[in-house]
C-alpha cells in the first residue's frame, strides 16, 4: 500500500516535471485540439492561446475558452471566436396555386361528402365514392379550377 | 400528339359548337384544353363527348375547362340547376360564409357578377343578394 502510493505520487511529480520543462506551443495548441470542439480553432504563441473559429451561441464560444485556459501550459486566453449568427427560421413554401386549388375544392366537394380530394403540387387526388350522375358536375368544376391534373380514384356507384 | 388523336372526337365538337378562344396544349402527358361556351348547352355537348371517351373520368390526361359564362352580362337570368335541394346565397364567396337567402331548385335569379370563376354575386326575385356557388347556375336563352 504504501509504496503504491509512493509510485503514484512520484509518476504525479513525474508529470508536473515534464510540463514544468516549458512545452512547446505546438503541442500546446495540439493538446487544446483534442479536447475542443472541433469548430475551434487554437494558435498558441510563447503560452498564450489565441482562439478562433464559429461557435453555435455565446455559451459555447465560452466553454471552449474555459476548456483551454485549463490546458496545461496555457498562459493565457485571446477568445477571437464568433459566433454564427443563427439561421433564418424554415419557411414552409405553400404555393398560391395549391392554396386557391385547396379553397375551391373545399367548395366544390361540399356536397360530395363521400369524396376526399386533396391537392398536391397542383394535382387533385380523389378518393371516396361518388354517384355516376354527381361525377360530371363534380369534374365540371374541378377541371375549371385548372388544376395541373386530376388523379380520380373515385369509386363510382 | 397521341393525346390530341385520344381525344379528338371532343376537340372536333368543341370547334362544332363554337367554342371561342379555343387552346389545346399537351404537357406532361396531360392535354389541356381552355376555351369559352357560347352556351351551357354548347358546354355539356362537348362534356358529353369527354364522359364518352373516358366514361369515369379516371384517365387523369385530360383538364378540360370550357367556360359557359364569359359572356355574362349583369341581369342576366340564370336557372338554379341544384339536384333537388334549395341554393344557398351566402354572404361572403365561400361555403363558410354565412347564409344570407336561398334560391328553390328551378328558381330564375338575376347575375349581379362574378367574384371568381366559382362564386357569383346573385339577386333574388325577393331581392336577397350574396354569392352562390356557380356549378348550381345555368344561363337561360
Amino acid at each position: 500500500m504504501r509504496l503504491n502510493k509512493m509510485l503514484a505520487a512520484l509518476m504525479v511529480f513525474g508529470s508536473f516535471a515534464a510540463f514544468s520543462c516549458g512545452q512547446k506551443d505546438a503541442d500546446i495548441a495540439a493538446d487544446a485540439q483534442k479536447v475542443l470542439p472541433i469548430e475551434a480553432k487554437v494558435d498558441v504563441k510563447d503560452g498564450v492561446a489565441t482562439l478562433t473559429g464559429q461557435f453555435k451561441d455565446e455559451s459555447a464560444k465560452k466553454a471552449a475558452e474555459e476548456v483551454l485556459a485549463k490546458i496545461k501550459g496555457v498562459k493565457s486566453v485571446v477568445n477571437n471566436a464568433t459566433v454564427t449568427p443563427p439561421p433564418p427560421p424554415p419557411v414552409t413554401v405553400v404555393s398560391a396555386a395549391d392554396e386557391l386549388l385547396a379553397k375551391g375544392i373545399k367548395d366544390a366537394t361540399k356536397d360530395f361528402p363521400t369524396v376526399k380530394a386533396q391537392v398536391k403540387d397542383g394535382i387533385i387526388s380523389l378518393t371516396g365514392e361518388i354517384k355516376k350522375a354527381s361525377l360530371p358536375k363534380l369534374m365540371m368544376v374541378l377541371n375549371a379550377l385548372k388544376p395541373k391534373k386530376i388523379d380520380n380514384k373515385l369509386t363510382v356507384q | 400528339m397521341a393525346l390530341q388523336d385520344k381525344y379528338k372526337e371532343l376537340l372536333d365538337t368543341a370547334s362544332a359548337q363554337g367554342i371561342t378562344n379555343l387552346q389545346v396544349r399537351e404537357q406532361d402527358n396531360v392535354l389541356y384544353v381552355d376555351g369559352d361556351a357560347p352556351t351551357g348547352a354548347a358546354k355539356d355537348a362537348v362534356w358529353e363527348v369527354y364522359g364518352k371517351i373516358d366514361p369515369n373520368f379516371t384517365a387523369g390526361d385530360l383538364v378540360l375547362n370550357i367556360n359557359a359564362t364569359a359572356g355574362l352580362a349583369e341581369g342576366a337570368q340564370l336557372k338554379v340547376t341544384t339536384a333537388s335541394s334549395n341554393l344557398n346565397i351566402r354572404k361572403e364567396p365561400t361555403t363558410e360564409g354565412e347564409i344570407v337567402g336561398k334560391a328553390a331548385h328551378g328558381e330564375i335569379v338575376t347575375f349581379v357578377r362574378k367574384e371568381n370563376e366559382q362564386w357569383w354575386v346573385v339577386k333574388t326575385k325577393d331581392g336577397e343578394e350574396g354569392y352562390s356557388f356557380s356549378t348550381y347556375l345555368t344561363p337561360v336563352g
